[in-house]
């Protein structure tokens, strides 16, 4: 029997070991098989042609130009409105214009990713040190309250405006976040179960806050907060007159980034916080202080989530309504994901936030182009996330080989505890 | 049933885990399988027990050659396994147990519990078992939910049953009614297969014993061979049982415990009233049947436990009530009891192991940033000095050996200044060879001078290590002697007899 090429041989040993970068990989194009059935099974053109199979001999060929037609134009959309339209960009480079329209979607999908990417690393550290932060959106809003409030209702230089408004951010969703966190550190109070709650709380004062005299917008009878000083605001990264919404906020994100990794990776604190995770009563016998440990999760957690919320307000909208981060902007849900998907590594949320990012903006492109609902992005993203979580069913789909031991752990054990 | 194994070879990828083992059982024999942890003794009970398939040889059950795919074949073949990790349902009943998987039902379909319970009867009742079918397992103690499992095996007709390391998780006492019970089931004429690497078991309950090494059978012996040799052919060389001791000049008092009361989770006294020094130079050995307070005083010294009166002086700092963090800045070095549970992160780095309670200690970090330069070069050092067996210093302590586990708890606490080094059950669950390395490196550390305090419920241990022994019994400390004492005096403190101190 001939043996194959060792060089062949190699590149397919890499290729199909399960490591958890190529699980990720194929449980995306999984993930988009599943919307491209979704697409099929929910689309009335396509289901027509499908009925009509038997009508002709032609019949076949069309119904299956007419499925490709439509699942294409779904992805194309779906592409060309998050990351770029290639025939748009080669307008802009062949004439030097239209810059606007061929940087829209990346910028667009950059500052989606932006508070995803800092309020998910938040949720990540405490999934890391084995507690749920199912609260980060609630504390994003209180993060959002109280930086677009340091940001209308003081006046001061850009200089310090803005640091003290991302500043007042983090103070609002660290407290937010310590309440659980002390609560569970010396009652034993369920961290899932109170900061699940804490979120309605928070609503009901975001109600309360763009309703209320000092921080309504004035003249405005409607729910909505005051608009933040230019002074506080995170410019967008062109200029005003871009028309690209990317801020500074990228900066913000990338420092949390930076930050992030030397906490798990390089801190002392960060190490405790890990051992505390993996298994905490070996934690205690070693000397850490788990009340310690879970408060300091809790106000970096919520802190990290408060940023993100200031950052959302800073560089979009500029204040804050009764609808804020609620329904389908609840980026503190998405970031449970979101982390889950990133392994709760500071490296691989900034990718899976970016993927989440831009099925988000380019599904609305698609709605608005193939009138496919937006909800087909969120379909995709569930599925892609359900896939990931059960890496031996993508392992036995793409018949990948048993990955090196320990590499592919479930990202989180368990409710805590 | 007569037992054969023909040349059982079993292979994984390049590693040999049985090669050509011949093994006999005789009916209504006792045929113990020595050997020591990763010999392939796991292997191969798996193989008879249809859990594997071997690679070569054949299995003869009364001189019929047949071939077990399954553990269900086995069963009816008449092979009962009781696993050394219990496989009962915790809320269930005794009898829900015994006829899981193999209900008797009656007309309707419906359990015919009064059958199963009248059988579980007449078994406990013929082998001496003393098991109330009714009981529900979870309440019953660790030495009775096996006498569960060992009924499990019989009530489907087991004519050879393995017992796989089946003294692990007792105590003295349940070590010795189960050596009772497995001599009646002898007797009445079925074949017991006892896998384990305890010496002295060997000794006491075998007929025939025979000694596996990596993978290989390397001897057959009598049980009147005595420990030494039956150790040196487990090990492959010549293994010291004892530890030689320098006599050292005994320094202050290291450890001072006045009348310390200790509380256990159900809020019972569990320690009444010790009162015990360990000075430096000596080690002192705390003796005792499991759960007569052991346990709760030593988690009391390491700050894991609240002392409820009393005090705890270590060096010149008092610890009664301490945090664990200020025990261990005391100078207090713990090999905690479960070592998985308490003393290691499994997921992570042997490294990062090394310093698991003294990651902020310079030079392992400087101002709140790790230095992970120094705990590798830590490590390396370590894993030499220790002997370590682990790939890599940077691979998980899940992959290397229990024995090795070990080893790199005790190289940590070792490794930093110490005032004492307190030790609870430290050689728990390891081969012949570890219980030798970890026996050595804390008698080398008493000779230089400093204090230790073992627990083992291991009487030999317990004897081969201390310079005197305490007895504990009922939470209080019923004898303090010396280890030239005779085990029979011993035993009677241990059972709760009061003698005067003889140190």
């Amino acid at each position: 029997m001939p043996t194959e090429p060792t060089t062949k041989r190699s590149w397919r040993i890499h290729a199909t070991t399960g490591s958890p970068v190529v699980v990720t990989v194929f449980a995306l194009l999984l993930g988009l098989m599943v919307g491209a059935v979704v697409i099929i099974t929910t689309t009335p053109a396509v289901l027509d042609a499908w009925r009509g199979l038997f009508h002709s001999w032609s019949a076949p060929a069309h119904a299956l130009n007419v499925t490709f037609d439509n699942v294409g134009a779904a992805y194309r959309a779906m592409f060309t409105g998050s990351i770029i339209n290639p025939p748009q960009l080669w307008h802009s480079l062949v004439t030097g214009r239209g810059w606007t329209n061929s940087l829209t979607p990346l910028s667009e999908t950059l500052t989606y990713a932006t508070p995803l990417v800092i309020v998910s690393i938040g949720v990540g550290i405490a999934f890391q040190t084995g507690l749920f932060n199912i609260g980060a959106n609630g504390q994003a809003v209180i993060g959002g309250i109280a930086g677009a409030a340091m940001g209308s209702m003081v006046h001061m230089p850009s200089v310090f405006h803005l640091p003290l408004s991302l500043l007042a951010g983090v103070a609002g969703g660290a407290l937010c976040g310590a309440i659980p966190g002390l609560l569970k550190a010396y009652t034993g109070a369920h961290e899932v179960i109170v900061t699940l709650m804490f979120n309605y709380v928070t609503y009901a004062f975001l109600l309360f806050a763009v309703l209320s005299t000092p921080f309504q917008q004035p003249g405005q009878q409607n729910d909505i907060g005051r608009t933040m000083d230019s002074s506080a605001q995170l410019a967008p990264l062109f200029g005003a007159h871009s028309g690209l919404r990317v801020s500074y906020g990228i900066f913000v994100a990338a420092a949390v980034v930076l930050f992030a990794w030397w906490l798990l990776n390089r801190s002392s604190i960060g190490f405790d916080f890990r051992v505390t995770g993996a298994n905490p009563a070996a934690a205690r016998a070693s000397g850490i202080n788990a009340k310690t440990v879970i408060v300091l999760v809790f106000l970096i957690s919520g802190g990290l989530a408060g940023l993100a919320g200031v950052v959302q307000v800073a560089s979009t909208t500029h204040y804050v309504d009764g609808g804020f981060l609620i329904g389908n902007a609840g980026i503190g849900f998405t970031a449970i994901t979101v982390a889950l998907l990133g392994r709760n590594r500071p490296v691989g949320i900034v990718w899976a936030s970016l993927l989440f990012a831009a099925l988000g903006v380019g599904g609305r492109n698609m709605q608005s182009l193939t009138g496919i609902p937006l909800d087909l992005a969120t379909v995709i993203q569930s599925a892609i996330v359900l896939f990931v979580a059960t890496p031996l069913l993508v392992k036995e789909i793409f018949r990948l080989r048993g990955t090196t031991q320990g590499s592919l752990q479930l990202a989180t054990k368990g409710w805590g505890s | 049933m007569h037992l054969e194994l023909r040349g059982i070879t079993k292979r994984f990828g390049s590693l040999i885990a049985n090669d050509h083992i011949d093994l006999e059982v005789q009916p209504g024999q006792v045929h113990s399988l020595l050997g020591e942890n990763g010999a392939g003794k796991s292997t191969l009970m798996n193989v008879l027990f249809g859990l594997l398939t071997p690679d070569e040889g054949q299995i003869a059950l009364n001189g019929e050659v047949v071939e077990i795919h399954n553990p269900g074949e086995a069963v009816r073949r008449g092979i009962g396994m009781v696993h050394q990790h219990f496989m009962l349902v915790p809320v269930f009943s005794v009898t829900e147990n015994v006829v899981l998987g193999f209900e008797p039902t009656t007309s309707l379909n419906r359990v015919d519990y009064r059958q199963a319970r009248d059988d579980i009867r007449r078994l406990s009742h013929k082998f001496n078992l003393d098991v109330d079918p009714d009981a529900i397992v979870e309440n019953l103690p660790v030495g009775l939910q096996q006498r569960v499992e060992i009924l499990k095996a019989l009530s489907h007709d087991a004519e050879l049953l393995i017992l796989d390391e089946p003294t692990a998780v007792l105590t003295p006492q349940e070590i010795d009614s189960l050596m009772t019970i497995v001599r009646s089931l002898a007797d009445s004429g079925k074949s017991v297969l006892f896998i384990t690497h305890k010496l002295k078991e060997v000794k006491a309950i075998a007929d025939k014993i025979t000694v596996i090494r990596h993978g290989r059978v390397v001897g057959r012996a009598e049980p009147s061979a005595s420990e030494g040799e039956l150790a040196s052919l487990m090990v492959g060389r010549d293994v010291q049982l004892t530890v030689e001791k320098t006599p050292t000049s005994l320094g202050e008092d290291v450890l001072r415990l006045r009348d310390v009361v200790v509380l256990d989770d159900r809020g019972l006294v569990a320690v009444n009233g010790v009162s015990l020094d360990v000075r430096a130079g000596e080690i002192v050995a705390i003796a005792g049947v499991q759960g007569n307070g052991q346990t709760e005083l030593v988690e009391a010294i390491a700050g894991m436990r609240p002392v409820a009166s009393g005090e705890i002086t270590l060096g010149e700092r008092d610890i009664t009530n301490c945090t664990p963090r200020q025990a261990l800045d005391a100078g207090l070095g713990h090999i905690p009891e479960d070592r998985q549970r308490d003393g290691l992160i499994l997921s992570m780095s042997v490294a990062d192991n090394l310093v698991l309670n003294t990651p902020r200690r310079a030079p392992f970090a400087r101002r709140g940033t790790r230095n992970l330069a120094a705990v590798n070069t830590n490590a390396d050092a370590l894993v030499g000095r220790f002997d370590i067996r682990t790939t890599s210093t940077q691979a998980p302590v899940s992959s290397l050996s229990g024995g090795n586990q070990q080893k790199v708890i005790v190289a940590r606490e070792l490794s930093r200044p110490l005032e004492l080094l307190l030790a609870s059950q430290p050689t728990r669950g390891l081969d012949v060879g570890s219980i030798e390395y970890v026996h050595r490196q804390i008698v080398a550390y008493r000779n230089e001078g400093h204090a230790a305090l073992i627990v083992s419920s291991e009487l030999d241990e317990v004897l081969a290590l201390g310079d005197r022994v305490a007895v504990m019994f009922e939470g209080q400390i019923s004898g303090v002697v010396a280890p030239t004492t005779s085990r029979e005096t011993i035993g009677l403190l241990m059972a709760g007899t009061r003698e005067t101190s003889a140190d």
